[in-house]
């Protein structure tokens, strides 16, 4: 068995508003001068250590609780797993 | 007849329900811990409100998985009533035995007010005591109560009348529209289909009693004892 790392990402599908982020873009970034941003989005981070005989197999046990613990709510939010073994 | 409230670790209208049932209605109710699975001699049960587990990944949904679920579940498909009040809405939404979600306010504050609440279907047995079109004045305390739903189910809604509470002007006798929280068409609560689940937003137990009230009413209570008197049938 290897050791991974699991990053879950949590954010809201593009089609929900997300307020937070508009402020942020708005009222901080744009307003002192980065006219460049188009576009702030939040999301919630989750690291997981976790223990599987592969990569592919370690993303399958993320997603499956993912969806078993509703770690997202798919209705308003989605979720993307990144693998990497650890050192 | 006895009720049931449930206490979660971060609770904390619990014993708020507790008291309105016992010394207000003189009804028989107790608190039960979540992991207690002996809740079979109610007749009802109420999720109160409060930050089950900190609020933590997302209001509610750890409740959600709590070993209690499995009996609120039982107690739903008996088509016994099931009321969950502002965190307790939010567990039932996670839980999915209501439909929707519940996001972070629209102003991102976390907003403490009394609000206008207008009955948009007196024919449940949360609202029986009530006539479509009546408001309530009752707290909100959220952080999380935009409600959120996608045009498909909002129709659905509307087409099983699910639609319970809408958000209405804070000031007595005034009929505008009034949103809070950024909430889809304003909605304050709603049901299941069946109409033995609800959860709404505000708390009708914070102003069940004339003396807690600034409109120095307790139009709240209206909620408690629908429940009540549907039980003895």
């Amino acid at each position: 068995m290897t050791m991974f790392l699991v990053d879950i990402t949590i954010e809201n599908k593009p089609t929900i508003r997300d307020p937070e982020g508009e402020v942020i873009e708005k009222d901080l970034m744009v307003r002192n001068g980065y006219q460049q941003i188009r576009g702030v989005r939040t999301a919630k981070l989750l690291k997981l250590k976790l223990e599987a005989k592969n990569e592919t197999a370690a993303k399958e046990i993320a997603a499956k609780m993912c969806d078993d613990l509703r770690i997202y709510n798919p209705l308003v939010s989605m979720c993307s797993i990144s693998v990497r073994v650890s050192d | 007849m006895k009720i049931a409230i449930v206490v979660y670790p971060g609770s904390n209208c619990d014993r708020d329900v507790l008291r309105i049932l016992n010394n207000v209605l003189n009804v028989e109710a107790k608190l039960i811990w979540h992991t207690d699975k002996n809740i079979g001699e109610f007749d009802g049960i109420i999720l109160p409100g409060g930050f089950s587990y900190g609020d933590y990944l997302r209001a509610g949904v750890i409740a959600a998985y709590s070993p209690i679920m499995e009996e609120i579940k039982n107690m739903a498909r008996e088509e016994k009533p099931v009321l969950g009040i502002c965190n307790g809405f939010q567990i039932l939404v996670e839980a999915g035995l209501l439909p929707g979600a519940l996001l972070r306010n629209i102003g991102l504050k976390f907003i403490c007010k009394w609000v206008g609440v207008k009955v948009e279907n007196s024919d449940t047995i949360f609202t029986r005591h009530m006539k479509k079109d009546d408001v309530q004045y009752m707290p909100i305390a959220h952080n999380e109560g935009r409600y959120f739903i996608d045009e498909d189910n909002l129709k659905e809604l509307k087409r099983h009348n699910q639609i319970v509470f809408r958000y209405t002007s804070p000031n007595k006798g005034e009929l505008e529209d009034y949103n809070p929280n950024g909430s889809v068409e304003g909605i304050a609560g709603v049901c299941n289909d069946k109409g033995n689940v609800m959860g709404l937003m505000p708390h009708p137990e914070r102003a069940s009693e004339k003396l807690l009230s600034p409109y120095g009413d307790n139009s709240g209570i209206n909620i408690f004892s629908s429940i009540i008197s549907s039980i003895g049938e």
